[in-house]
């Protein structure tokens, strides 16, 4: 046998690529965090918390807080927005599915760095919504849109929506028709169908969406840097300012790992979930 | 109820096509701050011509975006295939590993991969953004094709294999052929992701290579000009030329056979 051989060059590939460029990274960040910041090497021993301490302090404390809030809220009304969308592109024959699909990525391709500066063209105080409603006579001077936190929270929904709609779109699909049918023919309203039958079985996607949407949500720093102004930072901003700016390592790092660990409890309910639904898709089969 | 339905899935496309609207028509527009419609004009796209910084970014993204996919698609491929056909150790690390890529937010990997570039003394710049562009892309060809491995039959190659075929041949004979839409589609979605990040590109990049998104991000205080509002209308018309070219391509080879 040859030693450059098929199979070895596959499984070598595979371990070598994500040893190399997702574990070591991921553990070279923890050990970051409670290093030493260094303005020439970046980060030095000895090992200290001095880093994870300041995340507490108040200044950062409440750029956290609000960038928890903000997520929260973008998630919410991706969440509204993207599941009965979801479910109405998951129910159209195969064709319609198959365009409205494409047309949620189709944006995409222009980058969503020059899309969210768009967004600033239709916020803005001479921009589209103001120029509306001065026009219809609604308002007699512009609203400031821009540079609040309406702003980001617009800007992030934008961007992060269709990360929303193609889990929840395959969790749909999944759905098992006859389960509503005989719920509905056992004299199950609309609201008791919903809340017993489509949400529980779809909360694998509702958590998945969810994670795609709230996570990246707290690191967009040019969705902030560019709809929120000054005031409106979010947790990215601060973790590119401490890495690109300040140089200080540590403490972007220690950021960073923050947002590790509320990421992987988020992923710990998601498994739950699964399980769960797993579970109860087993006792069907049994009982059938 | 029907007329609820369409408008609601009206307004959603509103809402994700207006700001690209807005940079198409602003790319013919004359005005130059582009809140108001000033006359129809070509400017912008002569300016593009000679503004030898941004064309050179745009090229690049365009370069680091089509070899990215390309790479992240071969190898994710052989990643797919190595955890759908091989046993090996460490076997379900690597699928966590590929789950973590997926779902950590970019401003994480972001640093990560910053910090192994430092470590390994890689300088930022083309390969810095290559090889992040490639990690961040490969989950997601490594599950588009895994399932559609899934879903052929396996005696095929089982057949091939009592027949003394070997592994490479198997993968050029019966492997390729059959997951191709599906590799296709791992690069388009790869070329797409690539095109679009923003957050990745701007910690691994250098002075030596700047593509696309950095070089509008410094514009971004000052201004962006009237050119980039051309950039995102080639972008997108580029790439529904690539995707309806692949559509065909792939619709003629299926309905040949």
């Amino acid at each position: 046998m040859k030693v450059l051989n098929f199979r070895r060059v596959a499984i070598v590939l595979t371990l070598v690529w994500l040893g190399l460029f997702v574990l070591v990274p991921h553990v070279l960040v923890v050990l970051t965090s409670v290093m030493s910041p260094d303005p020439q090497h970046l980060a030095v021993w000895p090992v200290t918390l001095a880093s994870w301490e300041r995340l507490f302090e108040p200044v950062y404390a409440e750029v956290f807080w609000r960038s928890l809030w903000l997520s929260t809220l973008t998630t919410a009304i991706c969440l509204v927005l993207g599941y009965p969308f979801a479910y109405i592109v998951a129910k159209l024959p195969g064709v319609w599915r198959g365009v409205l699909l494409f047309l949620m990525i189709v944006p995409f391709w222009t980058n969503s760095l020059i899309r969210t500066y768009a967004i600033k063209l239709i916020l803005g105080n001479k921009g589209l919504v103001n120029a509306a409603l001065l026009g219809a006579g609604l308002v007699d001077e512009p609203l400031q849109l821009l540079y609040t936190p309406f702003a980001v929270v617009f800007g992030l929904v934008y961007v992060l929506l269709p990360f929303m709609v193609l889990p929840l779109v395959s969790s749909f699909d999944k759905l098992d028709g006859t389960l509503l049918e005989a719920a509905r023919d056992l004299g199950a309203a609309f609201w008791a169908r919903f809340r017993l039958i489509i949400v529980p079985l779809t909360m694998p996607g509702i958590i998945a969406g969810s994670l795609m949407v709230f996570l990246p949500a707290m690191g967009m720093f040019y969705v902030a840097d560019l709809l929120g102004g000054a005031k409106n930072l979010l947790l990215g901003n601060i973790i590119k300012n401490q890495f690109l700016v300040v140089r200080d390592w540590p403490f972007g790092a220690a950021f960073s790992v923050a947002l590790i660990v509320i990421m992987a409890g988020l992923l710990w309910l998601y498994f739950l979930a699964n399980q769960r639904i797993n579970r109860q898709g087993g006792l069907d089969d049994e009982g059938l | 109820m029907k007329v609820f339905k369409w408008s609601f899935i009206a307004a959603i496309f509103a809402y994700l096509y207006l700001p690209i609207g807005i940079l198409v028509i602003n790319s013919f527009n004359a005005s130059k701050y582009g809140y108001e419609w000033k006359g129809f004009t070509l400017e912008w796209y002569a300016k593009l011509w000679e503004n030898e910084a941004l064309t050179q970014a745009f090229l690049n993204s365009l370069l680091i975006a089509s070899l990215a996919a390309t790479a992240a698609t071969i190898i994710g491929t052989l990643m797919a295939l190595a955890l759908h056909r091989y046993r090996f150790p460490l076997k379900a690390t690597a699928s966590s590993l590929l789950f973590i890529v997926m779902m950590s937010p970019d401003i994480v990997l972001a640093i990560t991969f910053l910090i192994i570039f430092i470590a390994l003394g890689i300088q930022l710049g083309f390969w810095s953004l290559l090889i992040a562009h490639i990690t961040f892309c490969l989950p997601f060809v490594v599950i588009t094709v895994y399932a559609q491995l899934k879903g052929f039959d396996k005696y095929l190659l089982e057949a091939a294999q009592d027949l003394g075929a070997s592994e490479s041949r198997i993968f050029r004979l019966i492997i390729l052929p059959l997951v191709f839409p599906a590799i296709v589609a791992g690069w388009l979605l790869s070329f797409t992701l690539s095109l679009d990040d923003v957050i990745i590109s701007s910690f691994v990049t250098g002075s030596s290579f700047e593509i696309l998104p950095i070089r509008v991000f410094s514009m971004v205080k000052v201004g962006v000009s009237p050119e980039v509002n051309v950039l995102a209308t080639l972008l997108l018309a580029i790439s529904l030329l690539l995707v309806t070219f692949s559509t065909l391509l792939l619709r003629k080879k299926y309905t040949h056979d």
